[in-house]
């Protein structure tokens, strides 16, 4: 069907787009593994495995797990009242909701700073309670979920939209309460949705580094995650170091990247067989 | 009426809404509003010498530059890459694919380094360059490469989902009547990429604007040359300067809000025009 011309012309665009990947996106991977490696597995393991990274790698994965459910609890949450109900400012909460996306990373940072730091105005309440938000752990979570605030309403919103509540509201009219309802009848159609807004947003809130460094106070082995370790060896010319660390972060990334296609397949095949 | 049964057959419309509303201010209303408490603090006079600042005006330069730069090469090469990926059909297409998200997953701190790396005089690429005598990394080259980096991904899945939905009979129209293929790319598939494009590439831009991890180990940070804004706002806020940092942030914020609301108005019209 297709003309000599063509094939021609789709043989360039399939090698540029490949070289264009190949530079782009596939180099700075070596780049990492190579800077990594550069001084043997020993140093790569040294690096590793010191206390400072076992440290931040800690909080890190504490940040994000923490993170990750209060957005799902929040998320859930959001995507039931918006497409179950009618009420007055959905289409702004639908809106602010988005503004994360908005703002910069370093800006929203700055936003808890103004809140909950020592000359922010929430500052004699938290004091009165003796509880600690800016440069401690419950900062860093708060800023995380920021920053991924709308990844799992915006998954979750369209599924729900698309498949109507005629279900839950027979469910409702038989006597079923909101959990059974929500377990038996909601949850199936959008556990893969689900599963899929989790990992990006498992991805955004493990490697975020603007906002976590403006209200992290950059203290080691206390309030220090994994990018910002990596910043502070990479500063002090650890460069093997900097890049050991780097390459566990790319590593998960990857992890991460495969997952998201495993569940983006599933993901349309529900999808074909309910919806479209 | 419908309204009122709605809101009652189905449970869970309290509980919902007042986990989203909680979510909603703690998260998003209550530390942007410190945005605006701060930021009359400062006064008029206060805010107009520290955003018009020379050295302030020329990171908004280097910012917008770049950003802007850096969306229009991704237009590029983003539509050559959804083109290729929904069109063709060759070994490695779905490994290409799946690393489209790369950028998005792999922590910006590692990008960062990891781009500088490559890029540097010593790097892979920065050697090649080197020797033709042109520096990238410490330049204003080298952000645009770490932008370009960052928003590959908004253009490229921006685009893809609206030419794999292209109906391909118009192509073979166009091919019948006799137009070149350039011909066909012009008037048949470009209008019809044009508002997804258009959203990819605000959303690319917004991203670039506010980004900081993966730019500030490639910018080399020279005041008035490689300066980005959100960098400002970050040594303010090391000096302890709230006021200043605030009244920068609140001029990024409205550029953003600019282009977010560019991009509902070019969406709504593009929705209107399918309608009728």
């Amino acid at each position: 069907m297709r003309t000599k011309a063509n094939t021609w012309t789709a043989r360039a665009l399939i090698g540029a787009s490949v070289l264009f990947i190949l530079v782009m996106l596939a180099l700075p991977l070596a780049m990492i593994l190579s800077e990594a490696l550069h001084a043997g597995w020993s140093a790569y393991w040294k690096a590793i495995s010191d206390s400072y990274t076992l440290k931040a790698a800690h909080l890190t994965l504490t940040a994000t797990a923490a993170a990750v459910v209060l957005n799902a609890v929040f998320g859930l949450a959001a995507a039931w009242a918006i497409t179950r109900f009618e009420f007055p400012g959905k289409r702004l909460l639908t809106t602010i909701i988005d503004i994360p996306f908005a703002v910069s990373p370093v800006i929203a940072g700055l936003v808890f700073i103004l809140t909950f730091g020592r000359l922010g105005w929430m500052n004699p309440i938290l004091t009165a309670y003796d509880i600690k938000i800016v440069f401690a752990t419950p900062g860093i979570v708060i800023a995380t979920v920021f920053i991924t605030f709308p990844f799992v309403a915006r998954e979750i919103i369209p599924v729900l939209e698309a498949r109507g509540n005629d279900e839950e509201q027979a469910a409702a009219l038989m006597g079923a309460g909101f959990f059974t309802i929500f377990r038996k009848i909601t949850f199936p159609h959008i556990r893969w949705a689900l599963l899929y807004s989790v990992i990006l947003c498992t991805a955004r809130a493990m490697g975020e580094f603007g906002a976590v460094s403006v209200v992290s106070g950059h203290l080691r082995g206390k309030t220090n995650t994994l990018p910002l370790h990596v910043e502070i060896l990479y500063n002090e010319y650890q460069f093997t170091a900097a890049f050991a660390v780097a390459s566990l972060l790319a590593a998960a990334a990857i992890v991460i990247l495969v997952a998201r296609n495993i569940v983006e397949y599933m993901v349309k095949k529900e999808d074909g067989g309910h919806v479209r | 009426m419908k309204t009122r049964l709605k809101n009652k057959t189905i449970p869970g419309f309290g509980l919902s809404l007042g986990i989203t509303m909680a979510f909603v201010s703690m998260v998003v209303l209550i530390p942007m509003f410190s945005i605006v408490l701060q930021s009359s603090a400062l006064g008029w006079s206060g805010f107009w010498k520290t955003v018009f600042d020379a050295r302030v005006l020329a990171s908004y330069r280097v910012s917008f530059l770049c950003s802007f730069i850096a969306a229009s090469l991704n237009c590029f090469f983003g539509v050559m890459l959804a083109w290729v990926l929904s069109r063709y059909r060759f070994p490695g297409r779905r490994i290409i694919d799946g690393m489209i998200e790369l950028p998005f997953a792999l922590p910006t701190a590692v990008a960062g380094i990891a781009l500088t790396a490559l890029y540097s005089g010593k790097g892979w690429v920065g050697a090649f360059f080197a020797d033709l005598d042109i520096k990238i990394a410490y330049t204003p080259a080298g952000i645009t490469i770490a932008l370009t980096f960052i928003g590959l991904p908004f253009i490229v899945r921006a685009v893809q989902p609206v030419l794999e939905q292209l109906d391909p009979v118009y192509e073979e129209a166009g091919r019948m009547l006799g137009a070149s293929p350039a011909r066909i790319f012009r008037s048949v598939i470009l209008p019809e990429i044009v508002p997804a494009l258009l959203t990819g590439f605000g959303l690319a831009f917004a991203r670039a604007l506010g980004e900081y991890g993966s730019v500030i180990f490639i910018a080399g940070n020279m005041p008035f040359k490689t300066e980005i804004a959100p960098l400002i706002i970050m040594s303010k806020l090391e000096q302890f300067n709230y006021g200043e940092a605030t009244a920068v942030a609140l001029t990024m914020l409205m550029a953003s809000f600019v282009i977010m609301f560019c991009i509902n108005v070019v969406q709504s019209r593009a929705a209107r025009f399918v309608k009728e």
